[in-house]
């Protein structure tokens, strides 16, 4: 496959790796922030490969693991009690909310469909005129002009039984309240190639700026990733902090201009809460008043009470990189894929499963078992 | 539909709970359908159950079909119940000869797509040379089914140079699979309700039973184990062999073969390969000596034409599968957990 294959090559990862460790003479934590680059790690086995100095740290870039537990009991509650058909990516399904995930609904007979595209879910409810359809609007910078197209296109049909309920994050405020938080000690960043590939770059050189800390906008294939390690101990090496783009092939410093206004049009900036993580200020999309009889939120009263996470379970610490997913004494015991306690053991771009299901982590968990 | 078989004039264009009553419907669907299009000598004789003999041991399995939607780029639901059995027991070293064949329909399928499923299911047990001798019709409720759900069951007789067994797995044997994987899986996620996207993927649903016969016959005892891995994929029949034989099994991911297409649309999906359904592929574990031999020996048979080595069985991590990652890194691959659902970024 064109522009993967490439990507992909043995040789070149090899050359990049030598050169990672050629340069490396002292310790630094770097943090890869999307879920879909911590996936690329792993899978790939680059982990083990890095030099013992470099430690990569798995951010918080997991639309499924960052997803409130009140949003997806409320999604649930949709779905039983207010008979509407729930429409949403198929990674969500899984994730275990106050009680239940959306799995054990469907199992239980409310009508909830994974789609792969927003779009499809007005057509769902072109499709069912006497039904309510609430598409559930989770990812980051990602996902959100493609759910902001479905308001616009069920706009433009007219279409009145449409809504979507929204949990969309942003990644800057993001990585700023990783800066933030006391305990972590990270060195420099991996950002996430496709967040920037719809919102451009610009709004990661003042962080660079105001942390001293390099930030490195980094693609998914292993040599990207690769790549994009090499450039940020490079500049750690170098006593340098600036913004770099290693995914210029798909990522121009503007963005994609139409997406944005998509997003623009649908949605504006507020506080959000984030599973594990807390409030956030400035850190998600809500949809406009002017469209708000697409919101979920607004169409139908419903009154959840904020659930509680599970106390054993440290996710926030590993969301933040403060802790390893092994540093749990649940991991691979009481949490475990088939039984999730927290949402990062859940979509398979969470630290905890994608340790769990590809790292050596496993064999550490037979030997003890 | 094939116009060399139309189907037959009837008093009825769907099936009603009266087909499942046994009374007269019953026995116009039965004679004018199923008994017409399956003929044979043991089930002519239209008796409670098939008598026969079977000199030697044989294999013994049943599977049961309900998938959704019953028609599918590549095939149907009855090419699949019977390629399903068949299968089987050629994994079981057998050459398949009986089946059974049990329907059961919801009210309101179109006898034209139970026509159409018929059909498959002639043409494909003509093609694996097996007879179906006795079966069964149900019909339930409407909203009680999804259209047609279809068990078979079959007997196979052992064949003599086949000594395929689990314990014959070792340290050294060689993991071979027979072809492109990932193909059926993907071919039913493409036009999957929410998930449609265009593309030329056909399910590789088809009888296994003569290249696996072919291999038999020629290299005997060197095939120590034969699985086909259809739901949950290769991981997890990889998986089950090395918890069951309790040796580690280590695959290089550049040999193992797949599509372009269908590597790109896992790629768009978020689902990984290893863990996408198959209709048409089988693994082998065989003696390392000959594993080159029957890889080029499969490679002759046109379903079998990108056959690998792809992998060996090793004494290093006990149960559990390792791969080479495509860039030369480890990782450790689990046996599927729950449903494998796409991933959006």
């Amino acid at each position: 496959m064109k522009f993967l294959t490439e990507y992909r090559d043995e040789e070149l990862a090899q050359k990049y790796l030598k050169k990672i460790h050629d340069i490396t003479t002292q310790e630094w934590n770097i943090m890869e922030v999307c879920g879909g680059q911590t996936h690329g790690l792993v899978k790939n086995g680059i982990i083990e490969m890095l030099p013992d100095q470099v430690t990569m740290i798995h951010g918080p870039g997991c639309h499924v693991c960052v997803t409130p537990i009140h949003l997806i009991d409320k999604a649930i509650y949709l779905a039983e009690e207010k008979g509407v058909i729930l429409c949403s990516f198929g990674d969500m399904l899984r994730v275990t909310c106050s009680e239940r995930s959306l799995l054990d609904a469907k199992a239980g007979g409310a009508d909830i469909r994974i789609l792969y595209s927003p779009l499809e879910a007005v057509s769902v409810a072109q499709a069912n005129p006497d039904k309510e359809v609430v598409f559930f609007a989770v990812g980051f910078e990602t996902t959100a002009p493609a759910n902001a197209l479905s308001v616009i296109h069920a706009h433009q049909l007219n279409v009145k039984n449409y809504s979507i309920l929204t949990s969309h994050v942003l990644v800057p405020p993001a990585m700023e309240a990783v800066i933030n938080d006391e305990e972590s000690n990270i060195s420099g960043f991996l950002a996430a190639g496709h967040v920037c590939t719809i919102m451009g770059i610009s709004e990661y050189g003042p962080i660079v700026d105001k942390y001293k800390i390099p930030i490195v906008v980094t693609g998914f294939e292993p040599v990207d990733l690769l790549h994009g390690i090499y450039m940020v101990v490079s500049q750690l090496e170098r006593g340098v902090h600036e913004l770099e783009n290693q995914y210029s092939r798909v990522v121009r410093s503007e963005g994609n201009v139409k997406a944005i206004e998509t997003i623009k049009e649908v949605f504006e900036v507020q506080d959000r809460v984030w599973r594990g993580m807390g409030s956030i200020s400035e850190s998600g999309y809500e949809v406009k008043s002017n469209y708000k009889e697409f919101d979920a939120n607004e169409k139908f009263d419903v009154d959840i009470i904020a659930a509680e996470e599970n106390a054993d379970c440290i996710a926030g610490q590993v969301l933040k990189g403060i802790k390893k997913p092994v540093d749990c004494p649940q991991f691979g015991k009481k949490c475990k894929p088939e039984f999730p306690l927290g949402a990062p053991m859940v979509s398979s771009e969470g630290a905890c499963a994608a340790y769990y299901h590809f790292h050596q982590a496993s064999q550490m968990i037979e030997s003890i078992a | 539909m094939t116009l060399s078989c139309p189907m037959p004039k009837l008093d009825f264009d769907k099936i009603t709970l009266a087909h499942g009553g046994g009374g007269t419907l019953t026995n116009q669907l039965l004679e004018k359908g199923v008994f017409k299009l399956l003929e044979n000598d043991l089930l002519d004789t239209h008796h409670d159950g098939a008598v026969f003999n079977i000199d030697g041991p044989i294999a013994f399995t049943t599977d049961s079909f309900v998938i959704s939607p019953i028609f599918f780029p590549g095939g149907d639901i009855g090419e699949l119940a019977i390629n399903g059995t068949v299968n089987d027991l050629a994994m079981c070293g057998a050459k398949p000869v009986y089946l059974s064949l049990a329907f059961i329909l919801e009210e309101g399928l179109l006898m034209t797509e139970f026509w159409e499923i018929l059909l498959s299911i002639q043409k494909a047990s003509e093609a694996a040379g097996v007879k179906i001798v006795t079966g069964d019709t149900k019909v339930v409720e409407h909203g009680k089914g999804d259209k047609i759900y279809i068990n078979t069951t079959g007997v196979g007789s052992i064949l003599p140079s086949a000594d395929i067994n689990l314990q014959r797995v070792e340290p050294g044997d060689a993991i071979i699979v027979s072809n492109q994987i990932a193909a059926h899986g993907i071919s039913i996620m493409s036009i999957r309700e929410g998930l449609e996207f265009e593309s030329d993927i056909l399910s590789d649903t088809r009888p296994l039973h003569k290249p696996v016969q072919d291999i038999i016959e020629k290299y005997g005892s060197d095939i120590h184990l034969l699985k086909d891995p259809t739901r949950g994929g290769m991981a997890s029949v990889l998986n089950e062999i090395a918890r069951d034989s309790k040796y580690g099994i280590y695959l290089d991911e550049k040999k193992i073969p797949i599509d372009g297409q269908v590597k790109g649309a896992c790629e768009i999906l978020g689902l990984d390969p290893l863990y996408v359904a198959n209709e048409g592929v089988f693994m082998g574990i065989v003696k390392a000596e000959s594993a080159d031999a029957i890889v080029s020996s499969l490679q002759d048979d046109p379903s079998c034409a990108h056959a690998a080595v792809i992998g060996h069985v090793v004494e290093e991590h006990p149960t559990q599968v390792v791969i080479r990652s495509g860039i030369g890194g480890k990782r450790i691959v689990n046996m599927l957990v729950g449903q494998q659902l796409p991933r959006i970024c």
